[in-house]
């Protein structure tokens, strides 16, 4: 593994001793910002963090955040980014797996209890699964909910608006309907020129550039 | 007298229930009244923020942040504003950080006084309210003065702050930190020696240090119960390394000791405050109030009538917004709750690729049911009380 330049020299020792101690679970090992980053293999990540948390020279015993990531485009789209906390050390470390629709992460539950919400809430938004979890219900969104919203294929405006409804006197879920299309505009390329798309005009007779602005 | 048949009861408590601190429902088991297990359903007030920020630009997203914890929304655009400069890698003036200290101890002031007087109103007492929120409405004129809006201020922008104060307002903020003890300490004459508040806090919802940092506390949850940290010390951010103050730490971990905490805390706000003012009145706390940088920075109102560039980085900045490199951040300040984090990655456009809000309340609340079981029943709106939940951010 290539040698980092890192500044700090609390977070140049740990790289080190994270190395040194947990090698083969290792994948990449990046510092950015001020920051020490690992990603590590997924079904090493128990093993990992108890090692974070047991031993002396890292004592990373506060659990601060464990948050999903979603790239669609990529072969495993999920990745789980624990934060961890040493107040021992000083020091802060991010650790980093990728899964998966269908392949579950272990658990961190024994290790931290703090991480079950956090789990809860990984799989409420993206659906990313994990085994070994006490109680792996859904946390934030409504009882009853389907689907995953965090997700980047789930629509900002969700499929169901509620309502009360004062004949059958309850209240009712009915499909999303919008008055206005919701507007995402591109400014990702703006001197290319826009695709307006003309009333007369043959659509898709020459469509050349698909980013084009609605 | 024969068996009596006896069975547990399972109760539910809220989400309109006025002590649980906004909508909160906890299905309760109870075996008589000692509560067997604590299961809290939250998400009644989630709004998908973390949706949203991923469809607006860095800027659009800062107003999100004052609904997070509205108890103290200063505090939360602060995390998300250092997260962007971070990424951007810009300086913010000095004169910018000495506000947003100013205000980031306004905050906490605010957000201690709803907490213990509504903690106190949850175990019975009833005047402490009255009178904090009193001040409480003080301190929102000064938020009111310094950017238009008592509660969703938006002022903390990357780069610095929105707008300079006037010299007044500074000066009537002076005046409030020298007649601050009174109410202050008129909350604290009212309960801290009174018995009944005593015993409905002393030794309820006693938590060990080593559970504290494993269930994910910090803040006053982690000083409670003995740890020496706090992020203005240990890790500090803006000028709060020049600034003196102490950091109050408890030696029990329960409820009366994170009281005494918040209270001691607003007295070193209030010197954090008295320090700021000081060095804003010097000439080297005069100067810019946020970065120069006109691609980040928007021009003001008076720049617009001279400067035609001026112009179009006004409308470049406020509709397209500015791209913010690639790469991840953490950034974290010590609100008056705990840690608030934000967890930042940018794909190098204008929006935030993922933002993940870090909420100090979401941990202190999954924890209830660890720190409740087997107290009574009406220990368990005292805990909620004392652990500081506030729903904008557990529920996002």
């Amino acid at each position: 593994m290539a040698e980092l330049n890192i500044a700090n020299e609390t977070l140049s020792d740990l790289a080190a001793t994270i190395q040194n101690g947990i090698g083969g679970s290792l994948l990449t090992m990046t510092y950015t910002f001020g920051e020490l980053t690992i990603t590590v293999k997924r079904d090493d990540i128990l093993d990992v963090l108890q090692f974070l948390r047991d031993d002396t020279q890292t004592q990373f015993w506060n659990i601060i955040d464990i948050a999903g990531v979603d790239y669609p485009e990529r072969k495993e789209r999920f990745e789980v980014v624990y934060h961890l906390l040493s107040p021992r050390l000083n020091a802060r470390i991010r650790i980093k797996i990728s899964t998966d629709e269908e392949t579950a992460v272990k658990s961190a539950t024994d290790l931290y209890p703090g991480a079950n919400w956090f789990e809860r809430e990984a799989w409420d938004m993206y659906g990313i699964l994990f085994s070994g979890h006490p109680d792996l219900r859904r946390l934030l969104t409504d009882y009853g909910f389907e689907g995953h919203p965090l997700r980047k294929d789930f629509p900002l405006t969700g499929y169901v608006e509620v309502r009360y409804d004062d004949e059958v006197k309850r209240v009712v879920y009915e499909p999303v309907e919008l008055r206005q299309e919701f507007r995402n505009f591109d400014f990702l390329s703006p001197w290319e020129g826009t695709d307006y798309v003309l009333p007369n005009q043959d659509v898709g007779a020459e469509k050349g550039n698909e980013k084009g602005g609605k | 007298m024969t068996e009596h048949n006896v069975r547990n009861f399972n109760i539910n408590f809220g989400p309109q229930h006025p002590a649980a601190h906004g909508v909160l429902r906890l299905v309760l088991e109870l075996d008589g009244e000692v509560v067997e297990r604590i299961d809290p359903h939250i998400g009644l007030l989630h709004r998908g923020t973390e949706k949203l920020i991923e469809y607006k630009t860095y800027l659009q997203a800062i107003p999100y942040f004052d609904r997070l914890d509205y108890v103290a929304p200063m505090n939360q655009e602060h995390a998300f504003a250092l997260a962007i400069e971070r990424l951007l890698d810009i300086e913010v003036p000095r004169r910018g950080q000495l506000i947003r200290v100013l205000y980031s101890e306004i905050g906490r002031i605010l957000s201690h006084i709803l907490n213990i007087t509504t903690q106190a109103l949850d175990v019975g007492a009833f005047t402490p309210s009255l009178w904090g929120f009193e001040a409480r409405e003080e301190l929102m004129v000064f938020y009111e003065r310094a950017c238009g809006a008592r509660m969703h201020s938006a002022y903390i922008r990357p780069g610095g702050v929105h707008q300079d104060l006037p010299q007044k307002l500074i000066d009537d903020i002076d005046a409030w930190c020298d007649n601050s003890h009174v109410v202050i300490e008129d909350i604290g004459n009212l309960l801290t020696d009174s018995r009944i508040f005593k015993q409905r806090n002393v030794d309820i919802g006693v938590v060990s240090i080593e559970d504290a940092w494993a269930w994910g506390f910090s803040g006053v949850m982690v000083r409670g119960s003995g740890a020496a940290w706090d992020l203005r010390k240990s890790q500090p951010y803006e000028c709060y390394e020049e600034l003196e103050f102490d950091i109050p730490i408890g030696k029990n971990g329960d409820c009366y000791d994170r009281y005494l905490i918040r209270m001691e805390e607003m007295r070193q706000s209030v010197r954090i405050m008295k320090q700021c003012i000081a060095k804003l009145n010097e000439p080297e706390g005069k100067g810019p109030i946020s970065n120069l940088d006109g691609k980040i920075v928007p021009p003001k109102r008076g720049e617009m009538k001279k400067s035609m560039e001026a112009i179009i980085h006004h409308f470049k900045l406020y509709t397209e917004g500015y791209k913010v490199p690639a790469g991840e951040v953490y950034a974290c300040v010590e609100a008056p709750k705990g840690e608030f984090g934000v967890y930042l990655i940018s794909d190098g456009s204008n929006k935030p690729y993922r933002c993940k809000v870090r909420a100090p309340g979401l941990s202190h609340l999954s924890a209830l049911d660890f720190i409740g079981n087997g107290h009574l029943l009406a220990d368990v709106s005292a805990i909620l009380g004392s652990l500081d939940i506030v729903f904008g951010e557990v529920d996002r």
